[in-house]
């Protein structure tokens, strides 16, 4: 219908390598991201801060979680940790007097030395114990962030974000923190719509698929694995770094636990393993279903006189979490980039059931 | 040092990681039958608890009676899971087994907090507890009879699966492919297993609640059964009690010992450096069969 086509007929090469083939597409992320610059002009500054900022942050990092679990295969229950190290790191040297610009970098540097540790253990398990190994690497560095003074000072301490300027543009106010976390999450988003593209990134769909094939292919699974892991730490770092600074402004080793981990698992996997859309789609869902069950339900037990427990709209988000994870392994296990695909693939040839190949 | 502090640490130590062992029964009896990884076995121990608390509370049955009661709910509990969720992930990459089994236990653990309240919930089975002096040691006694209780029923477990349907247990355990060959329903089996190990995980969820109180707290069971898990092998029950015991001892010492070195805490990582030591130097852990892919 929008796409006004019906099959795929390219007839140059260059057509078909295109990053977006089809105008309808490029049209519309063009729209997408004219609507994103210009939301902190079109939206109530409560909008763009509480709902449009973490939600750009929460989609940087679960691109970077999907690059390892979606395209590599390799399972990563930990990546919360890598998020915090990289924000320990960045905040404590931009209190050095580090710049941010750098700051952000070393903190991706500091994160993907550790995280690759982690990948030292994929080196040599896979499957559930590379899930548990990673699951206790998450617990011994929040164990470590919290108990070494010199890191978080102490378990209970806060640590401040001092004032920062990024390329000399003071990060206050909703406005510039907007448009740097906008600024990363659309660098990832280039990276990652263009990594697959690229030989490292068949290599990952190569060791994803199985990795003696890829072994025996040439694919040093040994630098690949690696190298999956220090990037998506790496990214893991800028992003634990940008929440910090934009979004945070004072960490504490709790906000990085067990939780934000299988909060970003939980991200892609209801927006879609492997995907680069369906990160976007998994992190509002999983930041917006809480929010909105509960304003649902407050609305109808005000409006119907019911008295709710506040311990039951308190463990909504929880519930909503895990009925979300469960229902859509179930029912859509490639989750909502799936079925944005599916409605896709229709109307593209709208008028016919099918299109010619 | 003093050794009179660190006998009794050790003391408590084995019976308390004997508790955390029946609880790691189920990862174990499910990783045996299906090769699944469980992840939501603290949840379901703490689903248990909630369970036996609202017969016992709620409906008002007598504790002897609720106890039963719950376990055999449970089973049935374990039985609907493996049918409504985990059986149409076979086949499916592991990933998403353990992404499923952590789905249910992100639900479990608001669902039930959620609906019975957040507060500790008080669970009286009747264990004293009131500290237990031999000699200069001074034991806890509610660890201790709740440890002998989880020594006992993996013990029972152990004669299990001599039985009839433990042998078909075994057989599927061995290989699945070739007791299906042979008429042994393979889907039932893992069932079961399934129903055992919630039933196990209630077990302890009602030893647990009976001494810490009913919260979500229980939950957090799983990291340590999972140490176990995989320190015993993650496919030998006698591993299970042998780790249970060594995690035990290792975490009652960490907790007298190197809490006061690095200021408190040191308890909740102990489980997780025996997972990664583990894996790092013998991941086919104590007991287990030398089947681990090496890449």
């Amino acid at each position: 219908m929008f796409y006004r086509r019906a099959g795929i007929r390219h007839t140059r090469y260059q057509d078909e390598r295109q990053l977006f083939p089809l105008g309808f597409d490029r049209g519309l992320i063009i729209a997408v991201l004219a609507i994103l610059l210009a939301a902190p002009f079109l939206f109530d500054r409560l909008y763009v801060s509480g709902y449009l900022l973490p939600w750009l942050i929460w989609t940087s990092a679960a691109l970077g979680l999907n690059l390892l679990m979606g395209w590599s295969g390799q399972i990563h229950l930990g990546y919360g940790a890598v998020m915090g190290i990289g924000a320990y790191g960045s905040v404590h040297l931009v209190r050095l007097g580090v710049p941010l610009e750098i700051a952000m970098i070393a903190g991706g540097l500091l994160s993907a030395t550790i995280g690759t540790m982690f990948g030292g253990a994929a080196l040599r398990m896979k499957g559930i114990y590379l899930a548990m190994a990673t699951l206790a690497m998450q617990y011994v560095v929040d164990f470590v962030i919290s108990h070494s003074t010199v890191i978080s000072g102490g378990s209970l301490a806060t640590l401040q974000v001092p004032p920062v300027s990024f390329l000399g543009i003071p990060l206050q106010g909703e406005v510039p923190t907007y448009y740097l976390a906008l600024g990363v999450c659309f660098v990832i988003t280039l990276f990652m719509l263009n990594v697959r593209r690229t030989s490292f990134g068949r290599a990952l769909a190569a060791l994803r698929e199985k990795d003696y094939a890829a072994q025996i292919l040439g694919i040093s699974t040994f630098r690949y694995k690696l190298l999956a892991f220090w990037v998506s730490s790496f990214i893991g770092g800028v992003v634990g770094s940008v929440l910090a600074v934009t979004y945070l402004r004072a960490i504490s080793p709790d906000q990085f636990h067990i939780e934000l981990s299988i909060q970003i698992l939980a991200m892609i996997i209801v927006g879609g393993l492997g995907s680069v859309l369906g990160p976007f789609f998994g992190t509002a869902l999983i930041l917006f279903a809480p929010i909105l069950l509960n304003n649902l339900l407050g609305f109808t037990a005000g409006k119907f006189g019911w008295s709710l427990p506040i311990d039951l709209r308190a463990h909504l988000p929880l519930m909503a979490y895990g009925a979300l994870v469960i229902g859509f392994l179930l029912y859509e296990p490639l989750g909502l980039a799936k079925i944005y695909a599916n409605f896709r693939n229709y109307l593209l040839v709208w008028p016919f059931r099918h299109a010619q190949r | 040092m003093d050794w009179i502090l660190l006998a009794e640490l050790s003391t408590n130590g084995v019976f308390v990681g004997l508790m955390y062992a029946l609880v790691s029964l189920g990862i174990v009896l499910i990783y045996k039958t299906s090769g699944t990884a469980n992840l939501a076995q603290g949840a379901i121990a703490m689903t248990g608890g909630y369970v036996t608390w609202a017969l016992a509370t709620l409906v008002g049955v007598p504790i002897w009676l609720a106890i039963p009661a719950a376990l055999v709910i449970m089973f049935g509990f374990g039985l609907l899971m493996e049918r409504i969720a985990l059986r149409r992930m076979i086949g499916q990459p592991v990933i998403m087994t353990i992404m499923l089994t952590l789905g249910v236990e992100i639900m479990l653990r608001g669902i039930l907090p959620g609906v019975f309240g957040a507060a500790v919930k008080r669970l009286d089975i009747g264990m004293p507890q009131q500290p237990l002096f031999v000699g200069e040691l001074l034991l806890n006694r509610a660890t201790m009879i709740g440890g002998s209780i989880s020594l006992l029923l993996i013990l029972l477990s152990l004669f299990f699966f001599n039985s009839r349907f433990g042998v078909v247990m075994r057989a599927v355990a061995d290989d699945q492919t070739a007791s299906w060959s042979v008429g042994i329903r393979v889907e039932r089996a893992i069932a079961v297993a399934w129903g055992l190990a919630a039933v196990s995980a209630t077990a302890a969820g009602v030893l647990w609640g009976s001494t810490q109180g009913v919260d979500w707290s229980l939950s957090l069971l799983l990291i340590k059964a999972l140490a176990i898990a995989i320190l015993g092998g993650l496919d030998s029950i006698p591993g299970v009690l042998i780790a249970g015991v060594i995690v035990g001892v290792a975490e009652s010492l960490a907790t007298g010992v190197l809490d006061p070195l690095v200021g408190g805490g040191s308890r909740d990582v102990v489980a997780a450096v025996i997972i990664l030591v583990t894996l790092l130097l013998k991941p086919h852990g104590l007991f287990g069969r030398h089947h681990i892919e090496r890449v």
